[in-house]
């Protein structure tokens, strides 16, 4: 659905981005998550038409964005970091603006606005000046004027940024409840985005990939080993003695919140380390997997410098 | 024609609630009301001396001494508040970051520019309407020439035209009304008064001088003299700020 190739952007001397490739197929919803001057937003500007890139190639929709920009205008939608609201203009009035130069023909206007206000919960203030809404409901009328057309991708850049935590919870569901119709691609570079939203990432820094893939296919590649982590009732630094000596087990030490235990990616002596651990008469309340979360990939990946 | 149609809605929809619009065009109101009346309160008091000297009678006409100069004050205001009308074309867009919306939909830089430059001009042909409207008097209780009239009024519309496609031009430029406003005076102010360069100079670089000269294309015009030479002048104008507004807008992405 989206496909990059080869993209690279410069500005004079600095190269913003670099030699970008990567996919995505559609229906998924795929974060480009990377540090603050990534190349996020220079790549999100190019797909959308927005910037021209120095090199590489670039399609959204089976449409190569640089041969045919106003096809691919017409079938994306796109929330730019800064929202592009006039506030001057009430809700309705914006929206059937932004439907008019989308192209929405002007019979289905009407219908186009009533529907983006229903799906992104704009009814209340749809009457209200833009400039006397909240944060809030600002980034709902930033979303609202990219799906008014109807659009088979959508391009969110930064959608979170700036809301209080409620209102956050609120957009990504807004967001998740776009996922199988269309395409999503959303920058961010807050990684807890990433892990409740997107069914993949692409992780860019300094203008480079450094990943591309489902969440489960990186984690995949950057484990080194599987693991637990362990709390038991009482005494957990004879437990952690006694458990060293489970076949198949690697580490084990002491955790903020248990223990970690660590052994090789195939091997499973869970069963194996709760009886231990009951026969030891130190009690077992919580063992969970060691999962590699989106801080540790990212970290790895980023800080590491690994290319995948 | 639809989608500079449905930029120029949006401008006009702009121009309207701004203050700055509505501020400028009843301080144009309000000055040309005053021309008008003070115009005409000199012209009945030249009338009455005039009806007593038949030599100079024939020599008194309202065209050349009301409207006539009546055009050349209204365009010196218009000078002074065209900048302020068109400081906010696009550098506002530039600033709230309204342009990655505009430049993201299926329409052309060209379309966007033409239905900016679109609204601009009605805002101005409205504002000229009102404010020569209590000419309309003369014209009911007088006989004055028509012709010379609509030449002037075509010269102040083409004069403001030609203000607005180099207001559009600077406000292009940058994202600082206030910047695009003073490029536009100067610039404006320049095109006023090149023309006295040409007292010193000859040859092919006076005959430049008074061609670029904005003010020297007018005077023909409040004559009642249609000259293509002064009509081309005013269009080739507005066609070079277009030109260097869309010039800039695309060199500023292709960067």
């Amino acid at each position: 659905m989206i496909a990059v190739s080869g993209l690279t952007k410069k500005y004079g001397e600095l190269v913003a981005v670099r030699d970008l490739s990567f996919r995505v197929e559609q229906g998924k919803i795929w974060g480009l998550l990377g540090p603050n001057a990534a190349g996020k937003t220079t790549t999100m500007r190019i797909l959308t038409g927005f910037l021209p890139a120095t090199e590489g190639t670039a399609s959204v929709g089976g449409l190569d964005i640089f041969e045919k920009p106003n096809e691919v205008k017409r079938i994306l939608g796109y929330l730019p970091e800064i929202l592009p609201l006039y506030p001057d203009m009430t809700v309705s009035e914006y929206l059937a603006f932004v439907a008019a130069v989308k192209q929405v023909p002007s019979p289905r206007r009407r219908e186009a606005v009533e529907k983006s206000v229903r799906t992104t919960g704009l009814d209340t203030v749809k009457g209200r000046l833009i400039r006397n809404i909240s944060r809030g409901y600002k980034q709902r009328v930033g979303i609202a004027q990219a799906l008014i057309h109807d659009p088979q991708v959508i391009i969110l850049d930064e959608p979170t940024i700036g809301l209080d935590p409620a209102q956050i919870i609120e957009i990504r569901s807004l967001i998740k409840s776009l996922r199988g119709e269309r395409t999503i691609i959303l920058s961010t570079h807050i990684l807890a985005e990433v892990t409740q939203t997107c069914d993949g990432v692409v992780i860019i820094n300094e203008g480079r990939l450094m990943a591309s893939g489902s969440l489960e296919e990186l984690t995949a590649a950057v484990r080194t080993s599987d693991g637990a982590i362990l709390r038991v009732r009482r005494d957990s630094a004879a437990a952690a003695e006694r458990l060293r000596s489970v076949p198949g087990v690697d580490a084990v030490s002491p955790a903020e919140d248990g223990l970690r235990l660590e052994w090789k990616p195939g091997l499973d002596p869970r069963d194996e380390i709760v009886r231990r651990c009951l026969d030891g008469g130190f009690g077992v309340l919580e063992m969970r997997p060691l999962a590699l979360n989106i801080e540790d990939l990212y970290l790895r990946i980023v800080t590491g410098g690994t290319e995948q | 024609m639809k989608n500079i149609w449905t930029i120029a809605k949006k401008e006009l929809r702009s121009h309207i609630t701004s203050p700055i619009a509505s501020v400028v065009v009843a301080v144009f109101l309000v000055l040309s009301g005053f021309f008008i009346a003070s115009l005409n309160r000199w012209f009945n008091v030249l009338s009455l001396q005039v009806a007593q000297t038949p030599t100079y009678y024939n020599q008194h006409n309202i065209n050349q001494q009301v409207f006539a100069p009546l055009f050349h004050n209204m365009s010196i205001v218009l000078l002074l508040i065209i900048p302020l009308l068109t400081m906010r074309l696009f550098a506002e867009e530039k600033k709230i970051g309204t342009e990655e919306l505009l430049f993201t939909s299926p329409l052309s830089v060209a379309q966007i520019i033409l239905g900016k430059y679109l609204a601009s001009l009605l805002v101005l042909l409205g504002m000229l309407i009102l404010a020569t409207l209590p000419v309309g008097f003369a014209f009911l209780f007088g006989n004055p020439e028509v012709l010379p009239f609509l030449t002037g009024f075509l010269g102040l519309f083409l004069m403001g035209a030609a203000f607005i496609a180099l207001g559009i031009f600077f406000s292009s430029t940058t994202e600082n009304q206030i910047v695009a406003a003073v490029l536009t005076f100067g610039s404006l102010l320049l095109f006023w008064i090149i023309n006295w360069a040409s007292a010193s100079a000859s040859g092919f670089w006076k005959g430049v001088l008074d061609y670029v000269s904005i003010l020297q294309h007018f005077d023909n015009l409040t004559q009642g003299i249609l000259d293509t030479t002064d009509v081309v002048y005013y269009l080739s104008f507005v066609f070079l700020g277009l030109f260097l507004t869309h010039a800039v807008i695309q060199s500023r992405r292709w960067r």
